[in-house]
């Protein structure tokens, strides 16, 4: 992000300090428009799987775009499950993209044929980010499913062929392919694409492979040691303040700080609020744009009114981090890895870059788990490979009785 | 190049904002976001196309030639990512930025 500095009359609070009191509106959000999916990937942040029957209708979908319009939301991170399963997934893209709101949209590239690169390419509103784990079909495989390489790959051939210009190659950073960077970018280059990665979190089912998948301590080092040498042309979601004190304060590009509840924040398929998309528990739940607090409906008097929103907006606890030298580059990490890892959220993130996470992970730990969950499978850490996905156009009748969408 | 004696306009394809601490301006062309951190220089951005020069729009938001650096230094900055085009309007392509943390 860029933070233009420009004059000031007087001194002005910094900008970190000003979106850590929260704004009128999100700058972004994102929109989990589905919780059904073709993949069952093992570090799935939103336990997607089947269809809630409970999904949003393309009518409620346009009143969100429209209330997002007034408040001027400038664009909206579009995921799921799979988005692009949603019948209506491209009469909402192109709904959101006439009414002034900008659409970046994450897919496993399975709806991605030469087709719709085709129709994509001829937009200048619309972002397409497709997720790849690996930058090999065995890394890649092992963690969102046998034959999910060669269907991002394809969809990006595709999205090249059609002259679609500057797609995203989204990246988790796991142990298995931190070793790999060098590989995932030249990978970008070679589809015209940018490289974004960012930070493996405990949340969903990433709660369940997170000690076994998140990098080492020395592989920590190693990652930042890359950003720093590649950062300018690498997108992160500014995921990775939490490594902020291995250096200077500045050489990790973008804004840093947690923007949860504060400048971003998660509509999921059913019209929950939550403060951020790693966030899917009822801990951090703000509200329901269909449900009437007291104060209203809609999204806008979630965002503005929830008393979730409200208290993030407030000074928070520095708690056991007060006393770091580096409080001011971390902010004490990122809050849904501490919660998801059973961590205290006034102390040290669990890949605290101090050290600090290792001995608080290893006392005896209460792991909350989400009482969201939309897996296919009892198994969940075993990916099994892509699933046929017919339309659906109307809502399943029973809660989680369709298989898979 | 920002030229302060030519006419600036927003790019047709840029938003801006208002906020308590001045304005945000977010470019759908370019996907970047920019902040601009007064309302001084919001006004002054609002006003460009009025005038025929980017010094006049200091001069009309009230800010007298000896204290125009800093703000046309911000104009300059808002020049090279195309978020401001002159009267010709060039659009170049610029990297695309990241902002909200998805998987």
């Amino acid at each position: 992000m860029t933070v233009l500095e420009t004059a000031h009359a007087q001194p002005v609070p910094r900008l970190v300090d000003q979106f850590e009191l929260g704004l009128d509106a999100p700058i972004c959000l994102t929109w989990e428009l589905t919780y059904a999916c073709n993949l069952s990937c093992v570090h799935c942040l939103s336990s997607s799987g089947k269809r809630d029957p409970r999904e949003l209708t393309t009518r409620q979908c346009k009143d969100i775009i429209d209330e997002l319009e007034r408040m001027q939301v400038f664009y909206v991170n579009i995921g799921g499950g799979e988005p692009t399963v949603r019948s209506d997934f491209w009469e909402l893209v192109d709904y959101a993209t006439a009414h002034n709101v900008g659409v970046k949209f994450s897919t496993n590239g399975v709806r991605i044929t030469s087709e719709v690169a085709a129709k994509l390419a001829a937009s200048d509103y619309v972002d397409v980010q497709i997720s790849l784990d690996g930058a090999t079909a065995e890394v890649n495989d092992a963690v969102r499913g046998p034959g999910s390489f060669a269907m991002a790959t394809r969809a990006l051939e595709n999205l090249k062929d059609a002259g679609f210009s500057d797609a995203k190659i989204s990246v988790v950073v796991t142990r298995h392919n931190v070793d790999q960077l060098d590989d995932f970018k030249a990978l970008a280059d070679g589809y015209g694409a940018t490289l974004r990665i960012t930070r493996l979190r405990p949340s969903g089912r990433g709660a369940d492979v997170w000690d076994e998948l998140h990098p080492t301590s020395a592989q920590q080092v190693q990652l930042y040691d890359w950003l720093v040498a590649n950062g300018e042309r690498v997108l992160t979601g500014d995921s990775f303040f939490h490594l902020s004190g291995l250096g200077e304060p500045g050489a990790l590009a973008g804004l840093n700080l947690c923007g949860a509840g504060r400048v971003v924040c998660l509509i999921d398929p059913v019209g929950d609020v939550y403060a951020c998309p790693f966030a899917i528990h009822d801990t951090f739940l703000a509200g329901n744009v269909l449900s009437d607090s007291g104060s209203g409906t809609g999204f806008q008097n979630v965002w503005q009114n929830s008393d979730l929103f409200r208290e993030l907006r407030e000074p928070q606890s520095v708690g056991a981090c007060g006393s770091c030298g580096h409080y001011d580059s971390c902010r004490g990490g990122c809050m849904a890895a501490k919660f998801f890892t059973g961590l205290p959220l006034d102390g040290p993130d669990p890949e605290c870059v101090q050290g600090f996470g290792e001995p608080a992970l290893a006392r005896e730990r209460d792991k909350p788990k989400s009482s969201v969950d939309h897996s296919r499978t009892a198994n969940r850490k075993t990916p099994s490979g892509p699933i046929p996905l017919p339309l659906l156009t109307v809502p399943p009748k029973k809660f989680c009785n369709e298989s898979p969408v | 190049m920002f030229d302060p004696d030519l006419r600036w306009r927003l790019h047709p394809q840029v938003a801006v904002r208002s906020e308590s601490f001045g304005a945000l301006l977010y470019h759908f062309g370019t996907r970047k976001l920019s902040f601009l951190k007064n309302r001084t220089i919001v006004a002054v951005v609002n006003s460009l196309p009025d005038h025929p020069d980017a010094r006049s729009a200091c001069r009309a938001a009230g800010i007298d030639d000896a204290s125009q650096a800093p703000y046309l230094h911000a104009l300059g900055v808002l020049a090279q990512s195309t978020m401001l085009v002159s009267g010709q309007g060039p659009a170049a392509d610029y990297p695309a930025e990241d902002l909200g943390d998805d998987e």
